[in-house]
């Protein structure tokens, strides 16, 4: 006789997000990024003392997706703004959602100050190489070579200079707490970039400063591939010149099991 | 609470203290530096929030997101500074929250110089940021009455839910003089019901200046001209002098407004029927007083330190009724009541005509040409 097992729920929406359909494109990573942010929140019990800050590029209705407080940024300022709302609620959670164009180019400014402060928030960075948003011209993270529609001849880095190595970058302030690099492309690596998501909220939680997920996500659309092949041009082409490794993890957070 | 000889900078930066400013974000810039140094000092001893940004661009966006919090928030900065802040001021009116901001005008264009100056009129009662909005903007005339609007501004953000602006110069800025400060006020304990602090035990909150419907962005805008025209209804501020009999009327707001005040009541003493009135809010704009003026006057003076910005607020006001001269000092310059008195003195005794730009007869009197 075969004892029948109760049923268990094994995936489902997380309590942080919205039923809100979002506006992705069919095979971003945006979505999964969502997610990840959201299981996060949910097992921190933090969706309630969270406030997020949603910047401009494909993202920007990011607040319709997320089910915790959220304001909406000024192209790359979303750092400042996340500053402003931590220094008058230190007990709350404050994180900022930003891509490529929005964080690495027009919020250099922004985001090198506020890891230079240590300011106690948490940055989830999307490098996908393009500006999605106004249909796919350079970015600051664009690849030698790599074709956009303001490069339309490949990113001559004579001419263009070269690409910006964020979490390379930002871990030498000595503000910063926890700085990695993770990819969204396959589903081992989306398991340690949730991993290491927990870890930037952890960070925040304790008070150990400024700490920054930098995702490598795809963009399908226009890169002018298929989801699939996005996802390999990620392990390709990107995780080579932007290799996946943790930049700086203060020793409070070393052996931190999660 | 006494009167004390206070610098116009550290009186409005105790003032905003004593309103109940809760965060301080600034960037130092000549001729306000002064308010952020007090703020360094006053903010973290009273356990509330002071810090020095980056630049003008974080310091102002600093503000956006703590006033998001239902915060009680303000910047203070100068002319190029203030241009910095144009992005997140126009966020900031597009999302409605409550922002005080000081803006100590100094010469310009371009980098100009640290003198005092009204150039930027324009920018901050007709322009500013992107978009349709406006915002409040309070002229002081003296270091009391800056106090005073400093605590003003502060309570019509809050009542309008909109940017209010104190427009002074290097003048009041860095000027002493006896004023009193008010009692401290209590910090409020509750937020607002818009305020974003945490979705704890209710829906999310979310502020943004995004209407991507122009459908609904043309009903947001719509809503701020309604909040605007209460505004214009309930909080024209101005000073009048000597206007009950006067035939000639002289506009001046701020320093050149409290410099033309000493110049007019020499002018009386010698007899001429002359009167001010000084605009207190230059936004909202006293249009219907100097409407009502016109009807009964032979003409008016309008001095400020540009090239006539004010000047065509004036005129609209005046609609044709009646003559309007321009006198000006431009680039950093003050005018001396001397000078004043002497346009005075000219208003009152050559026939006057209604032009089309009173500021081709100033150019050839003030005589400064370069070329």
């Amino acid at each position: 006789m075969v004892a029948s097992t109760p049923s268990q729920v094994v995936y489902q929406r997380p309590r942080s997000l919205t039923t809100t359909p979002n506006s992705y494109c069919p095979g971003c990573t945006h979505g999964v990024a969502h997610r990840l942010i959201a299981e996060v929140l949910d097992e921190m019990g933090l969706r309630e003392q969270t406030i997020g800050v949603a910047p401009v590029g494909c993202s920007v209705f990011a607040y319709n997706y997320f089910d915790c407080d959220f304001v909406e940024a000024a192209h790359g300022r979303a750092p400042a703004m996340a500053t402003g709302i931590k220094r008058v609620l230190p007990n709350r959670i404050v994180f900022t959602y930003q891509g490529d164009g929005d964080m690495a180019s027009i919020g250099m400014g922004e985001i090198m100050h506020v890891a230079a402060r240590g300011e106690n928030i948490t940055v989830i960075f999307i490098n996908n190489a393009i500006y999605g948003m106004t249909g796919g011209q350079m970015a600051p993270t664009t690849l030698p070579g790599q074709k956009t529609t303001s490069s339309p001849n490949g990113r001559d880095v004579e001419q263009m200079g070269f690409p910006v190595h964020m979490a390379e970058v930002l871990s030498t302030m000595e503000g910063s707490g926890y700085i990695v690099r993770r990819s969204l492309h396959d589903p081992k690596n989306i398991r340690q970039a949730k991993k290491a998501i927990r870890l930037a909220f952890e960070t925040q939680k304790r008070g150990l400063g400024f700490s920054m997920v930098e995702l490598l996500s795809t963009c399908p659309t226009n890169w002018g591939m298929t989801p699939i092949d996005a996802m390999t041009w990620v392990e390709q082409h990107m995780v080579p010149v932007y290799p996946l490794n943790d930049f700086k993890v203060l020793p409070a957070l070393q052996g931190l099991k999660v | 609470m006494a009167r004390e000889l206070l610098e116009g900078n550290l009186a409005m930066a105790e003032a905003a203290v004593r309103a109940g400013v809760e965060a301080y974000f600034g960037y130092p810039i000549t001729p306000q530096t002064e308010i952020l140094e007090w703020m360094s000092r006053r903010m973290p001893e009273l356990g509330r929030v002071f810090l020095q940004a980056e630049s003008e661009v974080a310091a102002i966006n600093m503000v956006y997101g703590a006033a998001c919090t239902g915060a009680r928030v303000m910047s203070s900065s100068s002319s190029p500074g203030v241009s910095l802040m144009m992005e997140g001021l126009s966020y900031i009116a597009g999302t409605e929250v409550p922002v005080v901001l000081i803006d100590v005008v100094r010469g310009g264009p371009g980098l100009g110089n640290i003198a005092p100056s009204q150039g930027d009129y324009n920018q901050i009662v007709h322009g500013g940021g992107h978009g349709d909005y406006h915002s409040i903007v309070l002229a002081p005339a003296s270091v009391q009455e800056a106090i005073d609007l400093t605590v003003l501004s502060f309570d019509l953000a809050e009542k309008y839910r909109t940017i209010a602006i104190v427009m002074a110069d290097g003048n009041i800025g860095q000027m002493m003089e006896p004023a009193e400060l008010p009692p401290m006020r209590p910090i409020p304990t509750t937020r607002p019901d818009w305020a974003v602090t945490g979705a704890e035990g209710r829906d999310h909150r979310v502020l943004s200046s995004i209407y991507i419907k122009p459908e609904e962005e043309e009903v947001y805008n719509l809503h701020l001209l309604q909040t605007w025209n209460r505004i214009k209804a309930e909080e024209v501020r101005y000073r009048e002098y000597y206007l009950d009999d006067a035939e000639f009327v002289v506009v001046g707001f701020g320093t050149t407004g409290r410099i033309a005040l000493s110049a007019v009541r020499t002018a009386r003493a010698e007899g001429i029927p002359v009167g001010l009135i000084r605009p207190v809010t230059v936004s909202p704009f006293p249009y219907d007083q100097i409407t009502e003026l016109a009807k009964n006057v032979q003409g008016f003076l309008v001095v400020e330190m540009n090239s006539g910005q004010m000047l065509e607020d004036v005129r609209l006001a005046v609609a044709g009724q009646a003559p309007v001269e321009f006198y000006g000092r431009m680039g950093g310059v003050v005018p001396f009541p001397d000078e004043i008195l002497d346009e005075i003195r000219r208003v009152s005794k050559e026939p006057l005509t209604i032009t089309t730009d009173p500021r081709l007869s100033w150019i050839k009197r003030l005589n400064l040409a370069r070329n």
